[in-house]
Order: C-alpha cells, then sequence, then structure tokens
C-alpha cells in the first residue's frame, strides 16, 4: 500500500519527460555508426539498460543501412551527381523512444513480402534478409510506410527505463 | 585488416572488428573470398573476442562464406561470442548450421 501511494506520489510530482532530435546525414555507410552513437546518446537521460541500449543500436543501425543500400542506387547518384539524404528524428516522450528514420530513395514495392524474414533483394551483396526481422525482435513497434519512387520512413519505438527516474528522483 | 587473418592449417582465422556492420562488413567478406578461393581453405572460424556490437551485416558475412565452403564440406566456427552477438546469431537459427563455441 505505502509503496503504491509514494509511487502514484512520484508520478504527478514528476516533471514532463519531453525531448527531441532531428538529424540529417549523407546516405554513406561511414555514418552507420554515427547514427547508432547519436540515438545511444539522445536515449541516456531515461537510463537504459546495457541491453537497451544494444536493442537501440541494432534497430536503428539495421534502418539506416537499409536506407542507404536500398534506397539509393550508387551508380545512378554517381552518374546524375544527385545529392542522398538519410534523416533520423527522434523523439522521447515519457519513457518511450520513437526514432523515424526516412530515405527520398526508390521506395518497397511490396512492404509485406520486404518485411519477411530472409527475403531480401540484393543476395549478392551478402545481405541475409534480415534487418527487418531484428528491428521487429528489438524494439516494440515498427511501422513502414513506403512508397515506389518517392522514398521510405521507418517509424520504430521502445519503451524503456522503466521507473529509473523514480528512483532518481527519491 | 590483413593482420585480422590469419590461415593455421586448413583453418582461416577472422578477428572480427569491435563493430560490425555494413561499413565493415564488405572489406572483411572480400578479403575472406581471397583465402577461400585463391589459398583454398577449408573451413572458416571467426572470432568475436573484439567484438561489441552486430548488426545482419554480421550474418551475412557468415552465410555467404557458409555457402560458398560447405559445398565442399567445410565448417565455419564463432568464438569467444559474448551474449548478444550470440542472441543475433541464435535469432536468425544460425547455431543450425554453424559451430557456435566458447
Ligand atoms: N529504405 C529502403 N528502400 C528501399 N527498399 C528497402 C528499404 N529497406 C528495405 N528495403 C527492401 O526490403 C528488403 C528487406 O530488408 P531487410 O533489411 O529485412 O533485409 P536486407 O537489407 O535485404 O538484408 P539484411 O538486412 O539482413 O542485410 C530489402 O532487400 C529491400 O529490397
Ligand atoms: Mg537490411
Amino acid at each position: 500500500m505505502e509503496t503504491a501511494r509514494s509511487l502514484t506520489e512520484n508520478l504527478k510530482k514528476r516533471r514532463i519527460n519531453k525531448n527531441e532530435m532531428r538529424v540529417e546525414f549523407d546516405a554513406v555507410s561511414e555514418n552507420e555508426s554515427f547514427a547508432r552513437v547519436a540515438v545511444a546518446a539522445f536515449v541516456t537521460p531515461l537510463n537504459p539498460t546495457l541491453e537497451e541500449i544494444a536493442d537501440i543500436k541494432t534497430a536503428v543501425s539495421e534502418a539506416v543501412t537499409n536506407a542507404i543500400i536500398h534506397g539509393y542506387d550508387r551508380e545512378e547518384l554517381i552518374q546524375e551527381e544527385k545529392e542522398a539524404k538519410v534523416v533520423m528524428h527522434c523523439k522521447l516522450s515519457e519513457d518511450v523512444l520513437s526514432v523515424e528514420i526516412t530515405d527520398e530513395g526508390r521506395g518497397i514495392d511490396n512492404i509485406e513480402q520486404a518485411m519477411e524474414p530472409l527475403f531480401t533483394t540484393k543476395p549478392e551483396m551478402d545481405r541475409s534478409g534480415m534487418g527487418f526481422a531484428f528491428m521487429e525482435a528489438f524494439m516494440d513497434d515498427l511501422e513502414v510506410i513506403s512508397q515506389p519512387g518517392v522514398g521510405t520512413t521507418v517509424l520504430m519505438k521502445k519503451k524503456l527505463g522503466t521507473m529509473s527516474w523514480i528512483r532518481q528522483e527519491e | 585488416m590483413e593482420e585480422d587473418f590469419k590461415v593455421i592449417d586448413n583453418y582461416l582465422m577472422v578477428k572480427m572488428p569491435e563493430e560490425v556492420d555494413h561499413h565493415k562488413s564488405q572489406q572483411i567478406s572480400k578479403t575472406a573470398d581471397k583465402y577461400i578461393v585463391t589459398e583454398g581453405v577449408g573451413n572458416v572460424v571467426f572470432d568475436f573476442e573484439d567484438t561489441k556490437f552486430m548488426d545482419s551485416s554480421g550474418i551475412g558475412i557468415i552465410l555467404g562464406r557458409y555457402k560458398k565452403i560447405s559445398y565442399f564440406g567445410g565448417k565455419v566456427f564463432a568464438i569467444n561470442a559474448d551474449s548478444r552477438v550470440k542472441r543475433t546469431l541464435m535469432i536468425c537459427g544460425l547455431h543450425k548450421v554453424i559451430e557456435i563455441m566458447e
């Protein structure tokens, strides 16, 4: 009873936790590790566990890598001297992290098929078709919005660091 | 890079980097294939001692080499993987085709 009451008290007292970050970077493989480090730093105020950080880094790595290798066609970019960018938009609201990864690349023709484990359109590049399966396994929520010729947005959510902010406040 | 590859008897030992991602994976696969094809090494051992991060690119490296050498009866091993890397391998069912050892 007592703990339940102090818990609700703390819930009322605490400030609303909100934060937002948006980064845009070139669609090159060097930026995969940058995206992972940036999202990991962004969530630190929530005191996530090492396991949670690893989950988020893997999921972000998958989505950013997909944007770089599937969204954009390297040779076409060089030929047409086009720029290719990836946007990572992160939001913290209470104890939920949302990450949106967007490219303006070729888009996905059949999203359902693309999300099936082991499905890949680039087997010759040693891709295994496990990217979406990992995003699904390591995050709580996954949504893919895509239009051929327009681009792709992957939206992921994860609830984390449950209760750690209560301990902090005490 | 080259110092991360060693041939001992019929085994190619590959020391995996701290972060196994798409950026690193292409070069690893390419170099490993050079040994498999030109030196005709039969088995591959991936050493994850230094690895703290791995995404599906690592799965691609392993499966790609597995496809090449298993055709000739070769085997693939993963050694010194931490619990995280092991979990990533198991989610894909890789423990059914390669040997994961301590
Ligand atoms: N941003 C994107 N733009 C265009 N196509 C995409 C995008 N993301 C994914 N796809 C398509 O969906 C397929 C499945 O993606 P998934 O990440 O699951 O596997 P993969 O990238 O092919 O292999 P892995 O991730 O295991 O290396 C890709 O092969 C590709 O055809
Ligand atoms: Mg992928």
